[in-house]
């Protein structure tokens, strides 16, 4: 089960953030998750939004290199030691964890959310959910 | 006093000059006729044979030869000797990556070195002198030129090459060298580096520096002399014709002197190519007269120039040559290396990208920096942050392996290079010369 990410190529200068965000404001994308990652001129924004198809196309049209990535969502206990927890257990079954991001859900104050870009989606998922975590589906992510 | 480091040539009578190379010139194109069958095909398709050329006056009758030519025939095509009889090669970047590969008989070696210990004494330079070479040895023709130029002269020659700054320096101070041979760009970090060090021009025992490969201007000069404490001399060549002391400036510093009893210098229009008058600006052509390896008739250097032929306080009467000013096709001169845009956009084709660059020339510090700036593609764009900076290390590699130096490479939006009427503006150039 895993969850479309786009990752968007953008400079690194004044006003390239806010132009790629002014595209999806315009078209009514509503953005459910978000992660910058940057290097001296450039940098890659990944986000997660409600109808990745329609916002991968309209950031095309509108000139941006981007990419689809497959990546895991899940839900942690809001609490001490939540993360840690899964991170045990993607540990045990040899998981590496490429990149990661957390979000807050809207509804659901007990839990916080994770992205995980993980080497193997397969595995990973298999090794959280024989632990009952509960790895989010793209409509739960949309609708948290 | 101005010296002299062949008075009798370089001080020579027009008259005698003149007579000198109409004897040279009829030789070296019965040379070329009869040793090299890429130059007397190109005499014949344009029905010249040495028959028509008896004096300097008929030189214009000869084909051009070009950058291109020398592609062409890369790299035996234009020898006039055999292997055995060479000695050396020197090599320079060509146009499309290919190099520049010059040979050298020793005789023209040694002439090379007498024009080389010319501008020595030109400036000032005898064999009390001790003289740091910190131009590159190697395939660049700077630092061997000007290191048997520093022989011939008798100076006690300091190899020291290019780089290493601090070494430099402390060979500088405490070998007491008196005169400096290397870039301009690389003399003027030199003297930030001393000052840098609390080291003032009083502290070091130099007089005189010999500066060349990459253009320079005349408050760069004035910088230099400043704050070295010297006087600050250009020199030209290429190394198609030799390589450093085809011209050097005199005491006088108001151009240099062509050595004309091996080089014979035209100015051409570059778009019909023809001969202009004397005092004309326009495109650098270069006839050697004296080549045993590598002749070369008509060379057009692409390089954009005016000749001065009144007479020169020096007492010098070969003529004088501007610093170019410009050129007629889009080689940039970089750090003293001969750049071609279309050898930027091969190893970015080579290496997955497209065609979309833009090359960002400028001095910071007087040093010349190259940015080579990328559009990114969805093909060559990946999630992994690791990989782009990967990708980017090979391209800085690529670049490196093909041009001989260092360039910054910076990822930038698709489309953001700004086109002018359609056509990506390629080049630009910030430097101040």
């Amino acid at each position: 089960m895993f969850i479309n990410q786009i990752s968007i190529f953008l400079e690194n200068k004044p006003g390239a953030l806010n132009a790629m965000t002014k595209v999806l404001a315009e078209n009514n994308i509503d953005l459910r998750a978000m992660f910058l990652a940057e290097a001296a001129e450039f940098g890659i924004v990944r986000i997660i939004v409600d109808n990745c198809y329609s916002a991968s196309v309209l950031l095309r049209d509108a000139g941006y290199v981007c990419s689809i990535t497959p990546v895991l969502g899940v839900q942690i206990p809001d609490a001490p030691g939540g993360l840690n927890e899964v991170l045990n257990d993607l540990t045990e079954a040899n998981i590496n964890i490429e990149y990661m991001y957390a979000f807050l859900g809207r509804k659901n104050a007990r839990h916080a959310y994770m992205i995980f870009r993980v080497n193997d989606n397969g595995a990973a998922t298999a090794a959280l959910s024989a632990k009952g975590i509960k790895v989010l589906s793209p409509d739960a992510v949309c609708n948290l | 006093m101005e010296r002299y480091y062949q008075p009798e040539i370089e001080c020579m009578s027009r008259e005698e000059l003149t007579a000198l190379q109409n004897e040279r010139l009829v030789n070296q194109v019965n040379h070329v006729w009869n040793n090299v069958p890429y130059y007397r095909k190109k005499m014949e398709e344009k029905g010249v044979t040495p028959d028509d050329i008896k004096t300097i006056a008929d030189l214009h009758k000869l084909p051009f030869i070009t950058k291109a030519d020398l592609r062409d025939a890369y790299p035996y095509g234009l020898m006039g000797k055999p292997l055995k009889d060479c000695v050396r090669i020197q090599s320079t970047s060509g146009t499309t990556g290919k190099r520049v590969v010059a040979f050298y008989t020793q005789h023209d070696i040694d002439l090379w070195e007498d024009c080389c210990a010319r501008a020595i004494m030109a400036a000032g330079g005898t064999d009390e002198d001790v003289c740091q070479v910190s131009y590159g040895y190697g395939l660049f023709t700077g630092g061997p030129g000007l290191n048997g130029g520093s022989h011939k002269v008798g100076c006690l020659t300091i190899p020291t090459s290019s780089g290493n700054t601090e070494r430099q320096i402390m060979f500088i101070k405490d070998l007491s060298a008196t005169i400096l041979c290397c870039t301009p760009s690389y003399a003027a970090y030199l003297g930030e580096s001393m000052k840098e060090m609390g080291m003032t021009p009083a502290d070091i025992p130099l007089k005189a520096g010999i500066f060349g490969a990459e253009a320079w201007s005349e408050e760069m000069r004035q910088d230099i002399q400043n704050t070295l404490g010297i006087k600050a001399y250009d020199i030209y060549g290429l190394t198609e014709l030799s390589g450093p002391g085809v011209s050097f400036e005199c005491s006088a510093q108001s151009g240099m002197h062509v050595n004309e009893d091996h080089f014979i210098a035209e100015i051409i229009d570059p778009n019909t190519g023809e001969v202009l008058p004397a005092g004309s600006k326009g495109e650098l052509v270069f006839t050697s007269l004296t080549k045993e390896a590598f002749p070369l008739l008509r060379y057009r250097t692409r390089d954009i120039c005016m000749l001065n032929y009144e007479p020169c306080p020096c007492g010098r009467t070969h003529v004088k040559m501007c610093k170019p000013m410009g050129r007629s096709d889009d080689m940039l001169i970089i750090r003293g290396v001969n750049v071609f845009p279309s050898q930027i956009e091969a190893v970015l084709l080579k290496n997955g990208y497209q065609a979309n660059y833009q090359i960002i020339v400028d001095r910071v510090k007087n040093t010349d920096t190259l940015d080579v700036q990328v559009e990114m593609t969805p093909e060559m764009f990946t999630d992994n942050m690791g990989e782009i900076a990967r990708r980017q290390r090979v391209l800085i590699d690529g670049l490196r392996s093909m041009l001989g130096i260092t360039a910054k490479v910076s990822l930038v939006a698709p489309k953001s290079i700004v086109r002018s009427e359609g056509k990506a503006v390629r080049v630009i150039d910030k430097r101040k010369i």
